[in-house]
């Protein structure tokens, strides 16, 4: 894979930066241009540290002034994900306080319009959005494990054991999506999509990111994880009606079945056992919980209201 | 939290208002009489009778009225 495509004057700077061989990225770093640019930029320093780029040097992953540029548009997205959050107090116990809190949030649903309207090219685009997160999923919060106490990381390992396939890679989940794709006659490298994608498509994989690889925001991390969960089965079953309406192959409908059955399990021990066990023993954690479930519900908010604008559906 | 004896690491883990989750393998014989060998370190049997992929639950629970939940 190669570096994507500028989307202005900071990430030109920085994939120009990133490109030379002399390892110096300078101080010459100009304000980002706009959204867009900060987030390609992030999310491409961020890239560094999963697959890598073949047109990077590896060494480049811990380059000290790649790392400054990514903590100064870290700062600025996780003030502006903050300021978006409401805080709110959980009801009591935490696990129905969780699963209320999450229940109660509304937002636009892509899946109800896969399932009844959608057709085929819009599901097709809707697929290449997903394909960066979902050719690495659950990759996100495995930098979460080492950051754990003991009953919360053995809770996440569990969850985490069935993402990756239960030591079978046929099964892994990333490898179940790829399958999809090449079966809908779309690419299954790694971001083959990336230049295509809106920038909260960008929002999305760079708040996981973000919360994975800092241990102060492991218990975002969680709650994001328990968020995405328990958002999972039902919206799974109308994207597989969806995808079955419009005929698409049976491996792509595969996917979406699998996370009916398998996020009706991990969203319960998503909030109970991990998140549960986390706040058990580090309560004043909860907040954070909350954090990051709402940043999910969020971000997946303002992607859903996009697209379903873009297609004249809202 | 920490135990004199361990960790509570129960075999069955029965969700208030949700489904009963079960750690490790087994066979599951659902209201047909036909068995379903279960395929993940962790499962849910569904207990609101309501799943359309018994007898693994689907979520369905959470769209029943409250006195409708088990």
């Amino acid at each position: 894979m190669l570096l994507p495509k500028a989307r202005g004057e900071l990430s030109e700077a920085l994939f120009d930066a990133l490109r030379s061989d002399t390892g110096e990225v300078g101080s010459l770093h100009p304000e980002p241009t706009d959204d867009d640019d900060a987030q390609i930029a992030l999310w491409t320093m961020y890239e560094l540290h999963y697959a890598g780029f073949e047109d990077v040097d590896d060494e480049m992953e811990w380059n000290p002034e790649v790392l400054r540029l990514r903590r100064s548009l870290e700062r600025d997205f996780e003030a502006g994900l903050r300021a978006r959050h409401p805080q709110t107090t959980l009801d009591e116990p935490f696990a129905e306080g969780l699963f209320g809190y999450i229940a109660d949030h509304d937002g636009p649903s892509l899946a109800a319009f896969v399932q009844r309207k959608a057709d085929r090219e819009q599901v097709l685009e809707l697929l290449r959005h997903r394909s960066i997160y979902h050719l690495k999923e659950s990759d996100p919060v495995a930098w979460s494990v080492p950051r754990l106490p003991t009953a919360p990381k053995a809770a996440l390992m569990e969850l985490q054991y069935d993402e990756f396939g239960g030591g079978d890679p046929n099964r892994l989940h990333a490898h179940l999506f790829a399958l999809g794709l090449e079966a809908s006659g779309l690419r299954a490298d790694p971001y083959a999509y990336i230049d295509d994608v809106p920038v909260e498509i960008l929002e999305l994989n760079n708040a996981m990111s973000l919360f994975g690889l800092h241990r102060r925001l492991r218990a975002a991390s969680l709650g994001h994880l328990a968020a995405f969960e328990a958002t999972s089965s039902l919206p799974s079953r109308r994207m597989a009606q969806g995808l079955a309406r419009l005929e698409l192959p049976q491996e792509m409908i595969a996917y979406y079945e699998e996370h009916v059955e398998a996020d009706a399990v991990h969203e319960q021990l998503a909030v109970r056992t991990i998140c549960g066990a986390l706040v058990a023993e580090e309560p004043q954690l909860v907040d954070d919980v909350v954090f990051g479930a709402f940043t999910c519900l969020d971000l997946e908010d303002r992607y859903a209201a996009r697209m379903l604008d873009e297609w004249d559906a809202a | 939290m920490t135990h004199e004896h361990g960790f509570d690491h129960p075999d069955v883990i029965i969700c208030p208002g949700g489904p009963l989750l079960l750690r490790g393998d087994h066979v599951v014989e659902d209201a047909d009489g036909v068995a379903h060998a279960t395929k993940r370190p962790v499962s849910a049997v569904c207990r609101c009778g309501k799943s359309a992929d018994q007898p693994w639950c689907d979520g369905t629970h959470k769209v029943l009225a409250a006195r409708d939940r088990p």
